[in-house]
């Protein structure tokens, strides 16, 4: 290599070499890029650990130079609630998808947020069941054809998918929360703002965190990538509002 | 050391700390509740942490994040909040934890009753979750035991990496007892001493805490590395303790925890009659001390094996699997909470030692009950 | 007292049963003995009724569960109905007079009224009726030393002085109460 080319985008530390698993299209590489760098950024890799789900990401920690726990499907805030509590020095983190975390996971994720653990939660959002094979989800949309909906989200007999951002921001318990997207450059630049404030927050001390992040699946969505970040746009977007939901610096109205 | 007067509930927190286990997670349900209510104010005295859980499923996978940070931990429920905890449960056995789990039984199936009970021995020494697993189970049978149990059950889970099961009813949860605690008490562990503990990956490799294998062959191993650890647990830990086992018993008793305690004043009551009975009392429900049992039940003297419970025949499969048909194995016990009485074991006991006209009568009363 | 020894404490809650049968626990425990106090946690305990067993020996103690108690003391009428059934033949039955008005029944039991209640509203505190009730108990039967259930009242109660006067006098006023009571053998 010729001495006058320098690296200018490297991986961060906190991940691993290893070659991710996920789909082409598939924006988990992304956001556990956007986890990484913030490790990185604030100094914490060697004292983190991170909690892995049940889904897609559930071999996140092959892909992160970061200790981890496998925890039983939706129960990500449980487990890390019991290791930040005994290790308050440590950085904790769970990363979950909407299955595990707005269906099976529910009460656990509620109950910690409410207790204001001093954790930070990855909310990947793609409105589908990824790992078992493109299932309807408590966030699949209306309308939106999957293996157990194939008419399409009948919300007459299911109900309408759970804004996990709103319902947690009803909680009286100071906390971070906001709805991050990672479909366009822009929107992934603040994406990783969002990410990063959240486990500055927990390096402070501060409150629970969760940054919910909009993601897409074009493997079970049945199109293309590229049909894929439009279709975030186009029908994700509206439905799950862009923004801060909870700041505990933010004063209360 | 002095002695103090304490609740089984309460003294079995207390023998926690005094191990050195400071990290209580636990979900409330009676009979097992002053646990908790004793250690939300005790913990807090020793710098520890206490925490409430929204519902027992949340509690197993606490104790499960809060083991793999090397530290000590505890949670304590009775039977339906067990069964809430038995994925945890198969998890923290997958990924050797070491965790200590006390479960003061009260009668079931279902939401059943508060009362006391032995009917989840099948849960606790047969797995309860799934996958090839065990776990290592201490039975007390009082206030004394359960804090000596509490503290070896830590021992134990640390050695072994593996969850460890205190079985009590309810009754050694809510009785008073004089009770003695170590003059030392224990310092908490520190995570650095294992090579497996969550500490942070700084200047070395990261360390997983799993029992996810989706290669076959590793899954095998791991189960593997999990059967010679429970071969090594047989091999060590059983335990037991023999009361007026004599050449001149005519029938062994099998019984454990305070059942074991009735089963010894029905002995000593009908020692008063000239029938003579011993008692052999498992302290490890696993390892089950079988082959002690073996070398008991067939001696000479011995005409009958009869198991004592409170259930409807749990560890009796245990017991006849051990006595191989050398002896007639018998059973009796009460379930839903009636705990059986002494008059009602002695009524039993001279029933079968009743001499018969008929020779086919010897055979064990168990079989005829399975078979009719 | 040799062997062991065994009584039923059984009335309301609130009328401080726990509380008189742990004292005995405590003090037996304190002259040395095997002790086991063991309550009613069932439904029973939520329907306002409680009782606790209290087992005294001088060797390991078996069955913590007791068939046929040597001992009675009954604070209320629902707890003389159940356990004068089972009680052994000989055995002392200390009814509260106060609140109970009938008999046992049975006349192979040493049977002692004594009106608690009233007793304890004559020392200024209904509160000790329980004390005027344990003071009888162990008076009758010896099964520890008065003098070391005052001192254990005093290790419990040292700090509240009217407190300590008060239940010192119910002691007195209990054992009075069985004054000249001679229970067999101090079963």
């Amino acid at each position: 290599m010729s001495s006058n080319l320098i690296t200018t985008f490297k991986r961060p530390e906190s991940m691993s070499d290893n070659t991710t698993h996920y789909c082409p299209g598939c924006t988990h590489g992304i956001i556990h890029r956007m986890v990484a760098e913030s490790l990185d950024e604030l100094g914490v890799s060697g004292r983190s650990v991170g909690v892995a789900p049940v889904g897609c990401s559930v071999l996140i920690y092959n892909y992160f130079n970061v200790d981890f726990i496998e925890a039983p499907h939706g129960r990500a805030p449980a487990l890390a609630t019991g290791f930040k509590r005994v290790r308050p020095d440590m950085i904790v983190f769970t990363y979950q998808g909407d299955g595990d975390l707005a269906s099976i996971g529910m009460g656990e994720i509620v109950h910690a947020a409410n207790r204001g653990e001093k954790f930070t939660t990855i909310f990947v959002n793609n409105a589908i069941y990824g790992m078992t094979g493109g299932q309807m989800a408590p966030t699949t949309m209306p309308n939106q054809k999957t293996t157990t909906s194939p008419g399409g989200r009948d919300t007459d007999k299911v109900g309408f998918p759970i804004r996990m951002s709103e319902m947690l921001s009803t909680l009286k318990t100071p906390s971070y929360i906001a709805r991050v997207a990672v479909h366009t450059p822009l929107h992934a630049i603040a994406a990783k703002k969002a990410i990063k404030r959240a486990f500055q927050l927990q390096v402070e001390n501060r409150c629970f965190s969760m940054v919910e992040v909009l993601s897409t699946c074009p493997t079970n969505w049945g199109i293309t990538p590229e049909a894929s970040t439009k279709w975030v746009e186009s029908d994700m977007v509206p439905y799950y509002p862009l923004g801060l939901y909870s700041d505990p610096d933010r004063e209360e109205t | 050391m002095t002695k103090k007067l304490m609740k089984g509930n309460e003294a079995i927190g207390e023998a926690a700390i005094a191990a050195g286990a400071i990290n209580y997670f636990a979900y409330p349900i009676t009979p097992q509740s002053e646990v908790a209510e004793y250690l939300c104010w005790r913990l807090p005295e020793v710098s520890g942490v206490f925490v409430q859980g929204e519902s027992e499923v949340a509690v197993g996978n606490m104790i499960f994040g809060a083991a793999a940070s090397g530290k000590r931990v505890f949670t304590t429920s009775s039977s339906p909040g067990i069964s809430l905890m038995q994925e945890s449960i198969s998890y923290m056995a997958g990924a050797h934890l070491p965790v200590v789990i006390l479960n003061i039984m009260r009668g079931g199936p279902g939401l059943g009753g508060i009362l006391p009970a032995q009917s989840d021995y099948f849960q606790a020494t047969k797995g309860g979750g799934h996958g090839d697993y065990r776990l290592i189970v201490l039975a007390p049978a009082s206030v004394q035991e359960a804090v000596d149990l509490t503290i070896l059950a830590f021992d134990l889970a640390d050695k072994y990496r593996n969850p460890v099961m205190i079985i009590g009813d309810g009754m050694i949860g809510q009785m008073m007892e004089s009770v003695e605690f170590p003059e030392k008490y224990r310092d908490e562990n520190n995570p650095d001493d294992f090579d497996w503990a969550l500490t942070g990956a700084d200047n070395r490799p990261a360390r997983i805490t799993k029992s996810l294998y989706l290669d076959p062959k590793k899954l095998e191993d791991n189960s593997i590395k999990l059967a010679e650890k429970y071969k090594k647990i047989v091999e060590a830990e059983s335990r037991h303790e023999l009361y007026h086992v004599s050449n001149d018993n005519q029938l062994l008793i099998i019984s454990y925890g305070t059942m074991a305690r009735i089963c010894q004043t029905v002995i000593d009551e009908l020692a008063d009659e000239g029938i003579s009975v011993g008692l052999m009392r498992p302290i490890t429900l696993y390892p089950f001390p079988g082959a002690e049992l073996y070398a008991e039940a067939t001696k000479k003297n011995i005409k009958r094996v009869l198991t004592v419970e409170m259930s409807m025949g749990q560890m009796v499969e245990d017991v006849e699997r051990y006595v191989v048909g050398k002896k007639p194995v018998d059973f009796f016990g009460r379930t839903g909470g009636i705990v059986p009485t002494p008059n009602e074991v002695k009524d039993k006991i001279r029933e079968l030692l009743k001499p018969s006209p008929k020779a086919k009568k010897t055979k064990s009363s168990r079989k005829k009950q399975i078979k009719g | 007292m040799s062997g062991q020894i065994d009584v039923v404490f059984a009335g309301f809650g609130g009328q401080g049963i726990m509380t008189a049968g742990q004292l005995l626990a405590y003090t037996a425990m304190e002259e040395g003995k095997q002790v086991c106090w063991i309550p009613s946690y069932g439904p029973e305990m939520r329907g306002g009724t409680a009782n606790c067993t209290i087992v005294v020996s001088d060797t390991r103690i078996g069955s913590p569960i007791i068939n046929n108690p040597a001992g009675a003391c009954v604070f209320n009428r629902p707890s003389l109905d159940k356990f004068v059934p089972s009680l052994r033949a000989g055995a002392l039955l200390l009814i509260n007079s106060s609140l109970i008005d009938t008999p046992s029944g049975r006349s192979d039991l040493i049977e002692v009224k004594i009106p608690i209640n009233e007793i304890a509203m004559k020392l200024g505190n209904p509160k000790a009726a329980n004390m005027v009730m344990l003071a009888a108990y162990v008076k009758a039967t010896g099964v520890v030393k008065m003098k070391s259930l005052e001192n254990m009242l005093i290790t419990k109660l040292g700090h509240k002085k009217s407190a300590l006067e008060i239940n010192k006098r119910a002691f007195k006023e209990g054992a009075k109460a069985v004054s000249g009571l001679q229970v067999r053998d101090k079963v």
